[in-house]
């Protein structure tokens, strides 16, 4: 096949392939660890604060906000996130670190105009997406427990 | 034990969205858009209640488990308020979160510059 | 006739690269040229606030030694042409701000080192001036931050992305006799194959630098053994090789003589994934490197082709392919100069 007249097709042999295998794995290992340490968390502070579970959990997400945000700051998160991909992506630490690393990037237009009008510049899709959502199989439920 | 199945729950989801992005070249913003919207779903549905059962963090971490809570508070509410529950329904368990990465995102910005 | 064929130019009047400077910032002072670079930091910022102002410092440094080089004031030239990647060329108008002589800004994406290059030769051949200074600069951050993600944002970069060069070039072309004669230029037309993808621009830009390449070759009735390199500009590791499919399927073999600038610049072992890219990198490694190796007698002649893409953040939302273009420069060595 010419690579001249089936551009689009052709040029496909060129192009590397990610190493699938390996970034799974390595996807998998640190979104399973992330995980493992998350449950630990929630188990001590249960021990300690004596919470109610569902509260444990929210402090739990809080303190990996917190964690997410605090490397961001310091310039590590981008360098895990190469290599970890959706292990650090996936979990709440990757929505975390789009709102902070965005706050951060444009601070050099002010807290109003920069920081503030651009923190969602990534994550607001997954609010705007969040809130569709809820509002969509809300009314779905709403429908099917008054009809059954 | 509880903390096997955190982990390879957790590191399963992480490898659903690592093939989106890899084999089926979505961005991290379609992942994750997807990922809270398929945590809804299943939440909606009950499935990820029964995943939360026994992976506990493993379902609750990933931001599915963002996803889930929308749902979760929304259904809670609506048991009081009906339609007009879906509103606060959706922030009442996620709001924790939501409102801290906004707070923290903030604070961090006024103290550090990026690195690049 | 100045034009032969369909898009190459013949300066027949002895136009001259008089001097040339770079700046470059951290990542390309590790790297295998570092030594080369008239400045180079150690720092992403520069020593200034943000990064708009870095590269701008880097620009406005480079132009600086250029003048320097050539013991030159700034009143003595009499055109400015620059460009950068930024929105509005931010960088190139903002600096031309501090430098009082007219200006014309120019838009080839990380082609624009040629570009500028090649219709300032045009300028002195004609006559249209006596000296033309051209400057053109690039930036990791203020290019990662406009085209796609906050630095710190933890996305996976795919092995086919590219690494902006941090670092600006400048050129004085004019007929004061030199080393370096500039001969001729080919302008490129935009080429477009229906490449979508903003990280992997080396398949995109692949066609516009064997159009560009293909067509100088036909203008001039030359072939790559008449050079010593046919250097591109940021094709790096995946366009590379493309490149060289796609101008052996029409007739010419590059064999030994290609070179790319985005694999010049990097060592593999630093993440850089594909190479370097960026304004930047035709502009410091052949400003900064293909001078001195003909300054050493190493290199004659080269034909330097700067490619660039054309796309934006909303034009990929609006799910456009992405355009691209390739200019080229021929640089040779005149014998027995300084």
């Amino acid at each position: 096949m010419k690579l001249r007249d089936h551009y689009q097709e052709a040029v496909k042999l060129f192009q590397p392939k990610p190493s699938y295998f390996f970034n799974s794995l390595k996807a998998f290992f640190v979104g399973g660890f992330i995980c493992a340490v998350g449950q630990a968390l929630q188990n001590l502070y249960i021990e300690i604060f004596t919470l109610h579970i569902s509260v444990a959990q929210q402090m739990v997400l809080g303190t990996f906000i917190l964690l997410a945000t605090l490397l961001t700051g310091m310039g590590v998160y981008d360098k895990i996130g190469q290599f970890a991909g959706a292990g650090s992506l996936i979990p709440i630490t990757g929505f975390a670190n789009s709102l902070a690393s965005a706050a951060i990037e444009h601070r050099s237009e002010g807290i109003v105009l920069g920081v503030a009008s651009n923190m969602f510049k990534v994550a607001g899709a997954v609010i705007v997406y969040s809130v569709v959502i809820a509002y969509i199989l809300g009314v779905i439920h709403y429908l099917f427990s008054t009809l059954f | 034990m509880e903390y096997i199945f955190a982990f390879l729950v957790g590191g399963i989801i992480c490898v659903f969205g690592q093939m989106a992005m890899d084999v089926w070249k979505f961005s991290p913003i379609h992942v994750m858009s997807m990922f809270v919207v398929l945590g809804a779903l299943l939440g909606s549905i009950g499935v990820y209640d029964w995943l939360v059962s026994f992976a506990g963090a493993g379902a609750i971490i990933p931001i599915s488990g963002f996803g889930y809570a929308l749902m979760d508070g929304v259904e809670a509410n609506m048991q009081e308020s009906g339609l007009l529950g879906i509103g606060p329904g959706m922030f009442a368990q996620t709001g924790i979160s939501l409102s801290a990465a906004i707070l923290f995102s903030f604070l961090i910005s006024l103290i550090v510059k990026p690195k690049g | 006739m100045k034009l032969v064929g369909k898009q190459t130019w013949i300066f027949e009047n002895e136009v001259y690269l008089q001097a040339a400077a770079t700046a470059v910032g951290p990542t390309e002072t590790e790297g295998p040229l570092g030594e080369q670079f008239d400045v180079t930091y150690q720092d992403l910022y520069c020593g200034e606030d943000t990064w708009e102002l870095a590269e701008r410092r880097l620009m406005k440094e480079a132009v600086q030694i250029c003048l320097t080089k050539a013991k030159l004031e700034i009143n003595d030239i009499d055109f400015f042409l620059a460009g950068d990647l930024l929105n509005q060329n931010v960088t190139a108008n903002y600096t031309a701000r501090d430098f009082p002589v007219p200006f014309l800004c120019m838009f080839g994406a990380c082609s624009t080192s040629m570009e500028t290059l090649a219709v300032a030769a045009a300028l002195v051949d004609g006559n249209f001036a006596r000296r033309v200074l051209t400057a053109t600069s690039s930036h990791n951050a203020t290019a990662e931050r406009q085209f796609r993600y906050p630095t710190e944002f933890g996305g996976q970069k795919p092995k086919s992305a590219t690494f902006t060069v941090t670092g600006a070039g400048a050129a004085l072309v004019s007929r004061e006799k030199s080393l370096f004669r500039i001969t001729a230029a080919t302008i490129g037309k935009v080429v477009d194959f229906g490449m979508y993808n903003p990280l992997d621009m080396g398949a995109a830009m692949a066609p516009a630098a064997a159009s560009t390449i293909r067509q100088h070759f036909q203008d001039l009735k030359t072939s790559p053994q008449d050079y010593d390199f046919i250097v591109t500009g940021d094709l790096s590791g995946v366009g590379s090789p493309i490149l060289r499919e796609l101008l052996r399927e029409e007739g010419y073999d590059l064999a030994d003589k290609h070179r790319d600038c985005g694999l010049l610049i990097y060592r593999t072992d630093q993440e850089v994934f594909a190479g370097g890219s960026g304004c930047a990198c035709c502009a410091v490694v052949t400003y900064g490197h293909l001078l001195k190796e003909m300054e050493k007698g190493n290199l004659r002649k080269i034909f330097v082709v700067a490619t660039g893409a054309l796309l934006s953040p909303t034009m990929m939302r609006q799910n456009e392919s992405i355009p691209a273009i390739a200019h080229g420069v021929v640089l040779e060595a005149v014998k027995g100069e300084k």
